[in-house]
């Protein structure tokens, strides 16, 4: 496929950007607006630019990982994080928060909740992915309706 | 207790699991753990026939209430001694009955050894919702052995029709424990046995347990599956399909009817459903030709024989329910063994094919002359004993319909003399006279002398044979056992009432004119095999069910055919509707509030304007892309309210799921026409419009009147309360997401991955199709449109 310059190299500043917004409103959302539904979305919309600008394989050549193992890391993630404190006495999918010490960063507040909300995105991230793959190879165009695809 | 049955499960699992290389040898392990258990059990004989009753509680889960509650009393502990002493047979037999090269023998043994577990659980369980757990297990168990062979078309049928027989009777049953649970405010059954409920929901609650324990027994009209299950192997046969699993039906209605008997819908029909399966099994019985077939329907005969004796409710009649069902495990197992070995050395089971032997089979052929003895209910064997205190129970019975049962009884026993002859003479003597149904297209080759089996095959049969005799001739040796178990059912039975002999009365004359009948059936059975040959088939419960899952498969076709006609816009439309319809008629009868402000600025009228706009245009334009540009104007429009309201972070999701949504459309556009191609008719356009106007008036009534009526303190004002303190956050709406309201996240991620999955199957399977072929022909039943691909 035409690739247009211009767009690559906006592509691949933006796409980094959109990565460390997404993180940031994933790790702000329990304090300030954000969130792991919108931060996932925000890294999708990051993935969606990158497929604009090169295709599908660009996307597979930026994640290396298939959409659906990240959706099922998400959704294995937010399950664990609901379980767990059943096995140190507390109630199902009750949070709590310690203090992680990080040597250069000092102490850092952590929600459990924190977990889960990685979990959403995660699978925000995946079902993104997915939709692009899905519908996003090239297209058994309707003038050629036996070009053979790639499999993924 | 527990710890017995949990083993039997785990190691179960292991085999499963873990245990390909043990081949044949899984048997081992499997007659090891039930032998352990019938040991442990042995052991407990002595304080349980003192009046002991050990239990045990495992709690499961503690919010519902659910434990596993197991109590071992008299008829408990006696189906403990069966399940497991039969287990223990049936596995080691199973070490001589397949080769060792036979693949899956590790799934064969584990799954025994999960049933056995699951089959004791139902005994031992003192709650009905353990019971419904367990039975279920049995029935799951007994899919997956009776479909061993799953190459096999003909087991995998009779897999299922196992499986759909007794899984709706099971749900049925679980309607009926709940009715009846909740109307006596117990599930356990000492408590409902202290104070029995009653009422018209009771009586339904009977009948639908009923119905569960007749599809378990294979009662009338329920039995077809039995026969069928007769193509697993033959030790599966022996354990599931005689000795226990079938019995599990007559274990609940034993345990039952002490308590309902008097219930109005009880007697009148557990004693008919169980007297017509009794001589309706033995008639089919005298129709067979295939040595398997005349033990399936001579078990659905005795399974009807132990229904009547248990559903009576009276006390000697529960005693001898109580005889019949030790005796019938004990003879009907080595019966089956017998047959198992026969088939093994002559490869066919066909009464006219067998009739020749050399020598080296007098061990097994004696075993089983025993043991069909005892079934026919010959003096000096189990059997006699048993059928002795059946007819004692009723012939001095009160019970209304007393006489009726009693002539039923003999008149089954009968049959069951007749059909014990038709199976031993067909077995061991070449008996053309016998043949049912030969015609030409029948003629079977006898075949040679099959070579004799190895003593350790036939030694379990043996070892039940010599029990029958030893029993029968010494009924003393278990009396304790057998009036601990008959009394823990019907506390009524007083010690002194529970005799073995009953000495001469009529109840011998009732056995002597029972085997002068089926003595005078032998004889004649060449008058009676041509007499059946002519009377042609009836409807059998085999073609009710094949007929019942056609009917099925005929309905759902159609059902499907018209709830999922395959539009869109019908799909939108009743969906849509639903929507008005439901809280609309809630709406009718609200009170109309006060008119709340309509906008809080002039910045919403902007948001306003630019909704309007775009939501209008959408339904205006005429190229696809272009109405989903309209669709994302209108949800920025949305994001402006969010922002003029103060809600940053709806605002900032509605945008990104704005912007990916047009990114996906983009997407799937490209494999349509660019433009909308089929326009409505005029009238499909007013549908369209009514419609669509509806919704919009319907929401904004429906948001003005939800806003007016409120009279509680809403919910949210908690929220931002709790939400630093407990939530240990200052974003309120992220902790509503993950923490106040996180199951609901959960759902909700669990569903957008179902979706998302479901999606990109349909996207897949949709281009392989164009691929593969360009022609597309819709399934049979699904009428699905097709006019929207290109």
């Amino acid at each position: 496929m035409r690739r247009s310059l211009i767009l690559d190299v906006v592509v691949q500043v933006v796409f980094h950007s959109a990565l460390m917004l997404g993180l940031f409103l994933l790790f702000t959302g329990h304090n300030r607006p954000g969130g792991g539904f919108v931060g996932g979305l925000v890294v999708g919309a990051g993935l969606s630019l990158r497929y604009v600008a090169g295709g599908i394989d660009e996307i597979r050549r930026t994640v290396p990982v298939r959409p659906w193992s990240i959706l099922g890391a998400g959704l294995t993630l937010s399950a664990v994080t609901t379980v767990v404190p059943l096995f140190t006495g507390r109630m199902l999918m009750e949070h709590y928060k310690f203090d992680l010490h990080l040597w250069l960063f000092g102490a850092v507040h952590v929600n459990t909740a924190l977990f889960f909300d990685i979990g959403v995105s995660l699978v925000v991230i995946g079902t993104v992915m997915m939709l692009l793959v899905a519908f996003g190879e090239q297209m058994p165009s309707i003038n050629n309706p036996f070009s053979r695809n790639s499999e993924l | 207790m527990f710890a017995i049955v949990m083993l039997h499960c785990v190691l179960g699992l292991l085999l499963l699991a873990a245990g390909f290389s043990l081949g044949r040898r899984s048997f081992a392990v499997g007659a090891a753990v039930s032998l352990a258990g019938f040991g442990w059990a042995v052991s407990q004989l002595g304080s349980v026939i003192d009046g002991v009753v050990p239990t045990a509680k495992v709690n499961w889960v503690t919010a519902l209430g659910l434990s596993f509650d197991l109590r071992l009393d008299g008829f408990a502990l006696l189906m403990f001694l069966l399940v497991t002493g039969i287990g223990t047979l049936v596995q080691f037999y199973a070490l001589s009955y397949f080769g060792s090269d036979t693949p899956g023998l590790n799934r064969l043994a584990g799954l025994l050894l999960i049933f056995t577990a699951a089959m004791l659980g139902v005994v031992t369980a003192s709650n009905l919702m353990m019971v419904f757990i367990a039975w279920e297990l049995t029935s799951i168990t007994s899919y997956l052995l009776i479909g061993w062979a799953d190459s096999n078309p003909a087991a995998r049928a009779s897999a299922l029709q196992a499986l759909l027989t007794t899984g709706a009777g099971g749900i049925a049953m679980l309607g009926g424990f709940v009715l009846i649970g909740q109307e006596a405010g117990t599930y356990d059954l000492g408590a409902l046995a202290a104070s029995p409920p009653s009422g018209l929901a009771v009586n339904v609650g009977l009948v639908l347990v009923l119905i569960g324990a007749f599809t378990k027994s294979a009662q009338f009209p329920f039995s077809a599956w039995l026969p069928g299950a007769m193509v697993a192997p033959t030790p599966i046969s022996a354990f599931l399909h005689s000795a226990t699993m079938v019995k599990a039906g007559v274990y609940l209605v034993a345990r039952l009817a002490p308590i309902f008997a008097t219930a109005d819908v009880w007697r009148p029909l557990v004693l008919s459903v169980g007297l017509l399966t009794m001589l309706t099994g033995g008639y089919r019985a005298l129709r067979e030709n295939d040595l398997k077939s005349i033990l399936a329907f001579g078990t659905v005969s005795q399974l009807g024989f132990l229904m009547t004796l248990f559903g009576a409710g009276v006390p000697e009649a529960t005693l001898a329910g109580v005889l019949v069902l030790f005796a019938h495990a004990l003879f009907k197992a080595c019966l089956f063994l017998v047959v198992g070995v026969i088939d093994h050395q002559a490869h066919t089971r066909d009464i006219r094919a067998l009739g020749a032997y050399g020598p080296g089979w007098g061990g097994p052929r004696l075993a089983a002359v025993l043991a069909g003895a005892s079934m026919a209910g010959v003096p000096l064997l189990f059997g006699f004993v048993a059928k002795e205190a059946a007819y004692e129970a009723f012939v001095h019975s009160e019970m209304a319909g007393g006489p009726l049962v009693l002539a039923g009884l003999v008149a089954g026993s009968i049959l069951t003399f007749a059909y014990t002859g038709r199976l031993l003479l067909g077995a061991f003597r070449s008996d053309p006279v016998a043949v049912v149904g030969a015609s030409a297209a029948d003629v079977v080759i006898p075949i040679e002398p099959p070579p004799a089996p190895s003593t350790r095959f036939w030694a379990p049969a043996a070892l039940l044979a010599g029990l029958t005799v030893t029993l029968g001739v010494v009924p003393n040796l278990v009396s304790g056992l057998v009036s601990t178990a008959a009394s823990s059912l019907d506390p009524r039975l007083e010690e002194s009432h529970v005799a073995l002999w009953h000495g001469f009365g009529t109840p011998l004359v009732l056995s002597a004119v029972t085997i002068a009948a089926g003595l005078v059936l032998i004889a004649q059975r060449g008058w009676i095999a041509r007499l059946l040959t002519a009377i042609p088939r009836p409807i059998s419960g085999q073609q009710a069910y094949l007929g019942a899952l056609k009917g099925l498969n005929r309905i759902a076709d159609r059902v499907t055919g018209i709830v999922q006609p395959g539009s869109l816009p019908i799909y939108l439309g009743v969906i849509v509707l639903a929507v008005v319809v439901v809280p609309g008629f809630a709406l009718l009868h609200t009170p109309f509030p006060d008119m709340p402000p309509l906008t809080t600025g002039p910045g919403d009228w902007a948001a306003a304007g630019l909704i309007i706009v775009g939501g209008v245009a959408a339904t205006v334009v005429q190229e696809r892309i272009a109405a989903v540009l309209c669709l994302g104007a209108v949800g920025f429009g949305m994001a402006l309210v969010f922002i003029l309201q103060g809600a940053p972070d709806l605002a900032l999701t509605q945008v990104c799921i704005d912007t990916l949504g047009a990114v996906v459309f983009v997407l799937v556009l490209r494999r349509l026409p660019n433009r909308f191609s089929d326009r409505p008719t005029r009238l499909g356009r007013s549908v369209r419009l009514a419609v669509s106007g509806l919704v919009g008036i319907f929401v904004f009534i429906f948001i003005v009147v939800a806003v007016g009526v409120r009279t509680e303190e809403p919910i949210s004002s908690q929220f931002t309360a709790r939400s630093l303190v407990e939530g240990g956050g200052r974003n309120v709406v992220n902790v509503i997401i993950v923490d106040f309201r996180g199951f609901d996240t959960m759902g909700e991620i669990t569903v957008l991955s179902i979706a998302g999955l479901g999606v990109y199957g349909l996207a897949r399977l949709a281009r392989r199709e164009s691929r593969e072929l360009r022609s597309f022909t819709p399934l049979r039943g699904s009428r699905q449109r097709t006019d929207d691909r290109p």
